[in-house]
């Protein structure tokens, strides 16, 4: 046995996620943005959506720290805005997938034979279909709305992680400890709840960090078509699709978007490779 | 082998038939005919117009039209570009789409290839951090991102090359929009072909190779070269979907006349038909490059056909 027996699983991750410099940036960095997109848009005197017809593109300067767009808004309050939309978003919709994914996957790997094929027939289907060109279809055929966007999203987002959960849940089921506890006459529900989710949650928690900024991604990407939050409200592909349009004049309004953009979804990928070597015992190493 | 494909096939084709029933639903659920805005038409000629489109059949027989008429390759009509059928404009469009996606997906296997197999051959060199920390960063930034950033950079500020338009022949007008799509799957595919390096050179096979006292480079080629690159070929589908969705970007950004183009147009004015029939194409693409890439990956690894 080895002498940290006594440390709890959690605590042992965190150990290990600690020693992980570029996990912990990324965690910081997340954190930061978190809480400047809240704090910001509070203590600002400026707000999203009110035009200033005297103010228009203008560079940064000391009143407005990251200059205006072409309505004479803030960009740097439109900007943390935007962190909060899109931090919303990837979180409420990460969620929805995970927990749609866990469901599915669990379900398809611990009852096994036909329910298993048929369920992971379907995901391997749902895998072809080409979403987003049909993500792009519903919004023009029945408007654009922030619940279809989300609901889009969700759906197309389950799919890797119903696979991995599968994989899991199978792998867990042959193991000694379930066998024990069925053998001690343990019921399916009591089963699931006490030893299948506990031992599914690292690899859960690790790919939910990783869907968190391709589900940002994505929505960036409808906004950035235009299909996305409505204005004046704005997400950072609206500010970035925005800066595009003034690039040539106006660089600054793509570059600093684009920057808190690629900021955010690097932090997002540090914390999750970090979390994946601190959760997996496999991967570490 | 035949079994295998058989089985894949039993998963293309349901694919393909919910792609094409989604369509057509889509199609049916949206609000208001195709004809609505002829207000004045006397109710003679818009029966008989109905007529000539089949409107006035009931639905299973539309939809069993509609199904026989994509397995002879006809998309149907575009509703915007009166006269001309959806099959003409893909037929405009698509070796654009043709040319650049598959320059972008050439370039990214190459370059995030060789990139990825140095990194794993001089791991913890240089050779080795440096094009990972980019490749983590290009995984991070969207084509969105990279293509205005391409052109701020090479057309804006330095005039090296055309920030977009389009002309045949000119290989001036492709170096941006190519560059643009294949950054990100350099960098994936970089990271991809490293990881799968470092877990070949290490393994036991390879010790057993460098034993027997066979040259680096034997060893490399003859032995470890090809179950690296395995992962490359399952990761072609996904690349080639990729390649597709990012095309619609790249094409809007430099304003190159493909079928990602067309697919946008008609998604912003409401070209129904156009629309819908795209995205049965991509769909149809999707699925057909999915299936090479596991047939491709079944023929060189028979391990995969075993499975269940």
């Amino acid at each position: 046995m080895s002498p940290a027996r006594s440390a709890t699983p959690w605590a042992r991750a965190w150990q290990r996620l600690r020693r992980r410099p570029p996990a912990l940036i990324g965690l910081g960095t997340l954190i930061l943005i978190g809480l400047l997109a809240v704090i910001v848009p509070m203590l600002s005197p400026y707000d999203f959506a009110t035009p200033d017809w005297d103010a228009l593109l203008q560079a940064p300067t000391g009143t407005h720290w990251f200059g205006t767009d072409a309505l004479g808004r803030d960009l740097l309050v439109r900007l943390m805005w935007g962190c909060r939309i899109s931090l919303l978003v990837g979180l409420a919709a990460s969620l929805i997938s995970v927990l749609i994914g866990v469901l599915w996957g669990a379900t398809a790997g611990y009852i096994g034979g036909k329910t298993d094929s048929l369920l992971m027939r379907t995901v391997d289907v749902l895998y072809s279909v080409p979403f987003i060109p049909l993500v792009i279809v519903l919004t023009v055929l029945f408007g654009r709305s922030f619940l279809l966007v989300f609901v889009a999203i969700g759906a197309v987002s389950w799919l890797d992680i119903a696979r991995i959960v599968r994989g899991q849940t199978l792998s867990l089921k042959n193991r000694e400890f379930i066998e024990a506890a069925r053998a001690l006459g343990l019921g399916d529900a009591t089963m699931i709840r006490r030893h299948l989710l506990p031992n599914l949650l690292g690899i859960v928690i690790i790919y939910a960090t990783l869907t968190v900024p391709a589900v940002i991604i994505f929505e960036a990407f409808l906004s950035f078509l235009g299909l996305g939050v409505h204005a004046p409200l704005a997400s950072l592909g609206t500010l970035v699709a925005d800066g595009a349009h003034h690039l040539k004049s106006h660089p600054y309004l793509l570059t600093i978007p684009a920057v808190f953009l690629t900021l955010i979804i690097v932090s997002f990928g540090l914390l999750g490779d970090g979390l994946r070597d601190a959760l997996d015992p496999h991967e570490a190493r | 082998m035949l079994r295998f494909i058989l089985r894949r096939l039993g998963v293309a084709v349901p694919t393909l038939l919910v792609i094409v029933t989604l369509a057509f639903a889509l199609l049916h659920a949206t609000p208001g005919g195709p004809f609505d805005s002829a207000k004045h038409m006397p109710a003679a000629i818009l029966k008989s117009i109905e007529a000539q489109y089949h409107l006035d059949e009931p639905l299973w027989r539309q939809y069993l039209r509609y199904l026989g008429n994509l397995l002879q390759g006809d998309l149907g009509p575009s509703f915007q570009y009166r006269n001309t059928s959806v099959n003409e404009l893909v037929r405009v469009g698509f070796p654009v789409d043709v040319l650049v996606g598959g320059l972008a997906l050439l370039v990214a296997l190459f370059v995030g290839g060789s990139l990825g197999l140095i990194a794993a051959i001089r791991r913890r060199t240089a050779w080795d951090y440096l094009p990972m920390f980019f490749a983590s960063l290009g995984v991070a930034v969207p084509v969105f991102v990279v293509a205005p950033l391409l052109i701020l950079i090479f057309a804006v500020q330095l005039h090296w090359l055309p920030s977009g338009d389009w002309r045949w022949g000119q290989p001036r007008y492709l170096i941006l929009p190519v560059t643009a799509l294949a950054l990100p799957f350099i960098a994936y595919i970089a990271r991809m072909t490293r990881g799968a390096g470092i877990e070949v050179l290490t393994s036991p096979y390879i010790r057993t190779a460098r034993a027997k006292g066979l040259a680096p480079r034997t060893i490399l080629l003859r032995h470890a070269l090809r179950p690296i690159l395995m992962p490359l070929v399952s990761f072609l589908g996904p690349a080639f979907a990729g390649v597709l969705t990012g095309s619609i970007i790249v094409e809007s950004v430099f304003g190159l006349p493909g079928i990602g183009r067309y697919f946008l147009v008609g998604a912003i004015n409401r070209d129904y038909t156009l629309v819908v029939g795209i995205t049965v194409l991509y769909g149809a693409l999707i699925i057909a490059f999915n299936l090479l890439a596991d047939l491709c990956y079944a023929w060189l690894d028979p391990r995969v056909r075993l499975q269940p």
